[in-house]
């Protein structure tokens, strides 16, 4: 094994581990800041297989904007969850089976895949990240994804704003 | 290199965790988080493929752009999904999803 | 080379020599010389604070009409490290009833996320801890930390007033980082990259303060905000709320926070310099990337001499109005400069630099004025909500003794 490899697996390790947490724990908080660790371990992986890039934009998009937003929310309506009884429906385990399901289904899919066994190529070149930016505003490429994401984000941010803004006068 | 069925299995593993998350949390806020959890396996497999299929190739960049768009859909997910919590929480005082039941007949 | 050139370069030869004259392989010499740089340079910052504490206090000091620190050594260089010992020694106090993990994690992320900025400042022609090629994307995402640290030590320390500091540290840090990230985006624009060096190497024709001087207004007031000083300290506004996020902590959590504000106001400064100063670019500096930290940390005093020029004069904002600041002045104007800028960065071609510069310059004065214009306008229209209670009676300032007889 190189270091490489017992590297990934310990990331992956302490990832899958904390997202357990993130579904079992029984206060809201702890469950998001063990999200955040789970999300800087996905970070880490992705650092592991050569897209620096795309690690920045894990830590700044989600620890530093959704990992936010949600301990936010949670402080707003912590009133309500002073996390007292079970956090779990009646039927976890049927929801528990059905991961474990999925899971397995996954796995067998995947393994028995023929280029399940493809090894890396080359690693990316270093301007991968002009490449990526001319190629977002290419007519010819992906621009059309880049615009449809761009008014995506909008159409959130107004719906966002509308939805949580307080009507005065009775009741909406 | 890290063999790519270690990568697959990761993923699929986060997924099914955060799948688990959905269907089985009573908190609106964290079936969200468990939806984070999930497009986070999503975009650890789209990056993986593009590693071991097309990372020096010549359409290198069309795995990134799935990876931006989901993203973003995380994104604005998150932001709309956190403002109706916020607002169903403002009306109803709960956060409970099983609480949320005036639709039922 | 002699050791003058470069005397970094040097010192590393000579431990990775010796490392290999151990018999040690490749990958371990590289980790372990990349720490002890790390170690090194992260020591060199934090004890750079000890004697920026001092500096701060004396200059505020000297802008209050004080003395500042004046008792231990000279000009009272040695108080901070007075006040370290004192913070070193005392009782570490968790409170009853807080959460424990969040509560301690909090200060270490919050020191933590100042620190890991330094790795992408560049110091000199080969002095940087990292160029990364997406150093300014870094420099965001790593802010993120230092949030997470403030909103869990409110929320961890169960207190009242703790909570609404984190409260309002979170809403002004989330929304000053729009303009903030977007006025980063005009030196990328202008240099055609993200790695810290290589918009310090592009700014050798012209500092980027020239040629977008808004941008980096706003970037200063950004970063400003995002440290919550004054007149952004509203986090910590004394008189409303105590002492903020932390007002639970203590002994050396306490100073850990008291640390980690004076490294974030540093390092906006290296930043400001970096970005927009030309970094260590000046005479000689590349030949002699010494003389790079030299020119650097020159810039950078400038700066934050500006930012404690600003703290000594200005009076704290109301949150209303910060918020207001942010959302309808500072992200709406960084987003027409951002457009107008890329289009007249791209209209006139790079050879013709003074062009350039002018038209540069002219943009960003209109600018200037239409947003002067805007905001006078529509200062008229905004009514002013006087919030006063029913007339009390208010304390003579004479002394009593002197009125007899009239009951007050």
């Amino acid at each position: 094994m190189t270091a490489l490899q017992i590297i990934f697996l310990f990331v992956a390790a302490v990832t899958l581990a904390s997202a357990v947490m993130v579904v079992s724990a029984r206060r809201m908080m702890h469950a998001a800041l063990w999200l955040v660790l789970s999300l800087a371990g996905v970070a880490v992986i992705f650092a592991l297989l050569d897209a620096g890039f795309f690690t920045v934009v894990q830590v700044l998009v989600y620890i530093g904007a959704i990992a936010i937003l949600i301990i936010f929310a949670i402080m707003l309506t912590r009133k309500a969850m002073e996390d007292v009884g079970p956090q779990l429906n009646r039927g976890w385990w049927l929801a528990a089976l059905a991961a474990v399901g999925v899971f397995a289904g996954l796995a067998v899919v995947l393994v028995s895949w023929p280029g399940v066994n493809a090894s890396a190529g080359a690693g990316p070149d270093a301007n991968l990240i002009v490449t990526f930016g001319k190629d977002l505003v290419d007519p010819h490429k992906f621009v059309m994804p880049f615009e449809v994401a761009s008014v995506m984000l909008l159409a959130a941010l107004i719906g966002a704003i509308y939805v949580s803004v307080e009507h005065k006068g009775g009741q909406k | 290199m890290i063999p790519l069925p270690w990568l697959l299995v990761f993923a699929a593993a986060l997924f099914c965790i955060g799948l688990f998350g959905v269907l089985a949390r009573k908190n609106l806020v964290a079936i969200l988080m468990g939806v984070e959890l999930m497009l986070n396996a999503v975009n650890v497999n789209l990056i993986a493929f593009w590693r071991y299929f097309s990372a020096a190739g010549e359409d290198s960049t069309r795995a990134w752009t799935f990876v931006a768009v989901v993203l973003v859909a995380a994104a604005a997910e998150a932001a709309v999904g956190l403002a109706l919590i916020i607002s169903v929480y403002r009306r109803r005082k709960t956060v409970v999803a099983d609480e949320l039941n005036l639709m039922k007949g | 080379m002699s050791f003058w050139t470069d005397p970094i370069a040097i010192i590393e030869n000579l431990i990775s020599g010796w490392l290999a004259g151990l018999g040690m392989g490749e990958g371990w010499i590289t980790f372990i010389l990349a720490f002890l740089g790390a170690a090194v340079y992260a020591l060199v910052v934090m004890l750079f604070v000890v004697l920026l504490i001092w500096v701060e206090r004396k200059i505020l000091g000297r802008f209050q009409d004080r003395l500042g620190p004046n008792r231990i050594g000279p000009w009272g260089i040695f108080q901070t490290i007075a006040d370290m010992l004192k913070i070193f020694t005392k009782e570490y106090i968790t409170p009853n009833g807080v959460d424990k993990v969040p509560y301690n994690l909090a200060p270490m992320l919050a020191v933590a996320g100042v620190l890991a900025v330094w790795a992408v400042i560049p110091l000199g022609a080969t002095i940087f801890g990292a160029n990364l090629n997406v150093g300014v994307l870094y420099v965001v995402a790593i802010g993120a930390l230092g949030e997470l640290g403030i909103i869990l030590a409110g929320w961890s320390s169960r207190n009242k007033y703790a909570t609404l500091g984190g409260f309002r540290a979170v809403a002004l840090l989330v929304s000053y980082e729009v303009p903030l990230v977007v006025t980063l985006l005009i030196p990328v624009l202008f240099s055609g990259s993200m790695g810290m060096n290589d918009i310090v190497f592009a700014q050798k024709s012209m500092w980027y303060i020239v040629l977008a001087p808004v941008a980096a207004l706003i970037f200063l007031i950004t970063s400003i905000a995002e440290n919550g000083r004054a007149p952004f300290d509203l986090t910590e506004a004394d008189s409303e709320i105590v002492a903020g996020f932390n007002v639970e902590y203590s002994g050396l959590k306490f100073g850990m926070y008291y640390v980690a504000d004076f490294m974030h106001t540093f390092t906006i400064a290296f930043l400001f310099a970096t970005l927009w100063l030309g970094g260590w670019l000046g005479p000689w500096a590349e030949k002699y990337p010494m003389l790079g930290i030299f020119y650097t940390t020159f810039k950078a005093w400038f700066i934050y001499f500006t930012i404690l020029w600003l703290r000594g004069s200005l009076p704290r904002f109301r949150i209303d109005q910060m918020i207001n600041l942010n959302w309808k002045v500072l992200t709406p104007l960084a987003l027409v400069m951002l457009m107008l800028t890329a289009v007249v960065n791209h209209l006139i071609p790079a050879g013709m630099l003074v062009v350039r510069i002018l038209a540069l310059l002219a943009l960003n004065g209109a600018l200037l004025f239409v947003t002067g214009k805007l905001l006078d306008r529509f200062a008229g229209q905004t009514k002013r909500v006087v919030v006063a209670l029913e007339p009390r009676p208010v304390a003579r300032p004479e002394p009593v003794a002197t009125e007899s007889g009239t009951g007050v």
